[in-house]
């Protein structure tokens, strides 16, 4: 229930592995070196391996929601240090420099739009905000967005990214898998659609509640998806983890993933479940 | 199972040491009564001074004092006919839960708690207290029974988090996990959790969706263990005692934040100096819970609950 900081290379902010020029990113996961602006052009997936790189939540507005239909909801919650939190470094801190690199004000962004003319709200979680770890604000921004499926019969879609619980926020940041899953119960019990969509990495406390609690899940390609880290699983069982484990075939071989889904089929597959369960 | 002292009890120790040398000796005199008298009370009152400001992380220490009552210490105490209900019916029976019927006074209900071991055997069969998937899903059985019967459920949290393993990852610890916090959230009957030592994390807190939380006064309850945040946030396991300042994990911390509803004081020293009081103060606490809650309509638990959980978070809005 964590985020943690990876030291082994397949998990490293794939930024911090530009090439010095910055118009070139090696792929982690077959070492192919891409140019940078086909790589974007090709939704940040590999084109040699299909490694679907982590991106900033704007490609997933561009790539799910019709052109123009999105209003961003909620966008003025922001996080506080109501614990003064400090260990290495005082989560205020870790507030301001997480906004400066993102520009983003925390770890998700909700959208109501349109995904082929149907209506939809959208999280999206961003991995490169703390660890795309939940505190307050995305406990409730998950839980207005779940309010707002409810109040306009719509889908409820959240593009999962997360290392777990924020830490500084104390047990504040458990409660939030319990106040987000208590709106979920209400969603099902309406008769909502609730998709998630998971991506590298989803770990921790957004496994344990909303990860995987949807009517149908889906997850990218080669994702990490788990509950607890596989360094902390390293650690108590002082082996080494199979390969693949934790990684999105391994959850669908496993049976608790409904469906792997490219980047570049993502809205049409999305946009089917909605029309064959609506 | 002997008795442990941590470090800072070692004060008392002596004082039980004496204490009971002289209530041992074969033919005390008047002089070694009043000697007994005297000493007990200057241990109440060197109990009530050090215990007055135990820090976090002592506090801490006591919630995981070995000699500490457990789950089945409680249940048994309180419900001689408890019958005990293993088996989540897909894969197997997970010991660090145990799960079951019983009474709480007249009144029928469902127990369900996080089992730690007293020895190293005990330990390995019981997994330390941390639950697998079966585990979770056991409690969810139990819950749903409860729920078919009109039982109201008792949930003794008392983990160090949900088991980190291969097996239970391939079998779906996150997925058990959510499971519960979902159906716990709409269950028709009441739930009422307990703290009663430990409280880590998911793995906690897939016991303990609940209408009304409780600590005893000499536990913790947060995301991650002080050691876990330790190591991760100060990337020094050792720093734990600094980790448990910062966590805030303690009972009266969580009244504050408003996450626990009710403390529940211990006696003297904890509630391993006196089990059986501690557990009758607990007793009368849980049927005073239950009393209140038995007024609640079924049809109303998931909105109280939503309503419960919603006001736990702190942000700021600004337009
Ligand atoms: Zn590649």
């Amino acid at each position: 229930m964590s985020w943690f900081k990876r030291k082994d290379k397949k998990f490293k902010d794939p930024e911090k592995k530009s090439i010095p020029d910055g118009l070139w990113d090696k792929c982690p996961s077959c070492d192919e070196i891409l140019y940078r602006p086909e790589l974007e052009k090709n939704l940040s997936v590999c084109h040699h391996c299909e490694h679907h790189f982590r991106v900033a939540p704007q490609v997933y507005v561009d790539l799910l929601l019709d052109k123009s239909s999105e209003t961003h909801l909620y966008q003025n919650l922001e996080s506080k240090d109501f614990l003064k939190f400090k260990a290495v470094k005082k989560y205020t801190d870790q507030i301001v420099t997480a906004k400066t690199k993102t520009g983003e004000k925390d770890a998700i962004k909700v959208y109501d739009g349109k995904i082929n003319g149907e209506s939809v709200v959208l999280g999206i979680m961003n991995f490169r905000f703390i660890g795309g770890s939940m505190g307050s604000v995305v406990g409730e921004a998950v839980s207005r967005a779940i309010q707002k499926a409810i109040k306009d019969k719509v889908p409820f879609l959240l593009v999962c990214a997360s290392g777990g619980a924020r830490m500084q926020e104390g047990a504040i940041s458990l409660m939030q898998l319990a106040k987000t899953s208590t709106q979920l119960a209400k969603f099902a019990k309406n008769g909502g659609l609730y998709i998630p969509i998971l991506t590298d990495p989803t770990t921790g406390g957004v496994t344990a509640s909303y990860g995987m609690l949807g009517d149908v899940i889906l997850a990218e390609p080669g994702a990490l998806i788990g509950f607890a880290g596989p360094r902390v699983i390293k650690q108590t069982i002082g082996q080494d983890l199979p390969k693949g484990f934790q990684r999105s075939e391994f959850l669908l071989e496993k049976g608790f993933i409904d469906h792997i889904v490219s980047r570049s089929e993502m809205k049409e597959k999305i946009s089917t479940l909605i029309s064959l369960l609506t | 199972m002997s008795k442990f002292y941590l470090e800072f009890e070692k004060p008392v120790q002596e004082l039980d040491n004496k204490i009971i040398e002289l209530e041992l000796s074969n033919d005390p005199n008047q002089s070694d009564i009043n000697s007994i008298q005297k000493l007990k009370e200057k241990r109440f009152g060197l109990i009530e001074k050090n215990y007055s400001g135990l820090s976090r992380w002592q506090r801490v220490q006591l919630a995981r004092h070995p000699n500490r009552p457990y789950s089945l210490d409680y249940i048994n105490f309180f419900s001689p006919e408890f019958i005990e209900l293993h088996g989540d019916r897909y894969f197997m029976d997970d010991p660090a839960v145990v799960s079951g019927l019983g009474k709480l006074g007249d009144k029928k209900v469902a127990f369900i708690g996080q089992q730690k071991g007293r020895n190293t055997k005990e330990n390995l069969h019981r997994n330390f207290g941390m639950m697998r998937p079966e585990g979770y899903r056991k409690a969810l059985r139990i819950m749903k029974l409860a729920e078919k019967f009109n039982l109201p459920v008792i949930t003794f949290m008392d983990t160090i988090g949900a088991y980190p393993g291969i097996g239970a990852e391939e079998r779906g610890q996150g997925e058990a996990i959510a499971r519960n916090l979902l159906e716990m959230s709409g269950l028709r009957v009441p739930i009422v959790s307990v703290v009663i030592g430990e409280g880590a994390s998911g793995g906690a807190l897939g016991i303990g969706v609940c209408d009304r939380m409780l600590m005893l006064e000499n536990t913790w309850y947060s995301v991650i263990s002080p050691e876990g945040c330790a190591s991760i946030l100060y990337r020094d396991a050792k720093k734990a005692d600094d980790a448990a300042e910062a966590l805030k994990p303690t009972p009266k911390d969580l009244m504050e934040i408003g996450i626990c509803d009710r403390i529940i004081s211990e006696p003297n020293g904890g509630a391993h100096r006196d089990f059986v009081a501690a557990a009758n103060e607990l007793k009368s606490a849980l049927l005073d819970e239950l009393e209140q809650l038995s007024k609640i309509v079924p049809e109303d638990f998931l909105e109280n609950r939503i309503q419960k959980y919603d006001k736990l978070g702190y942000f700021q809005e600004n337009a």
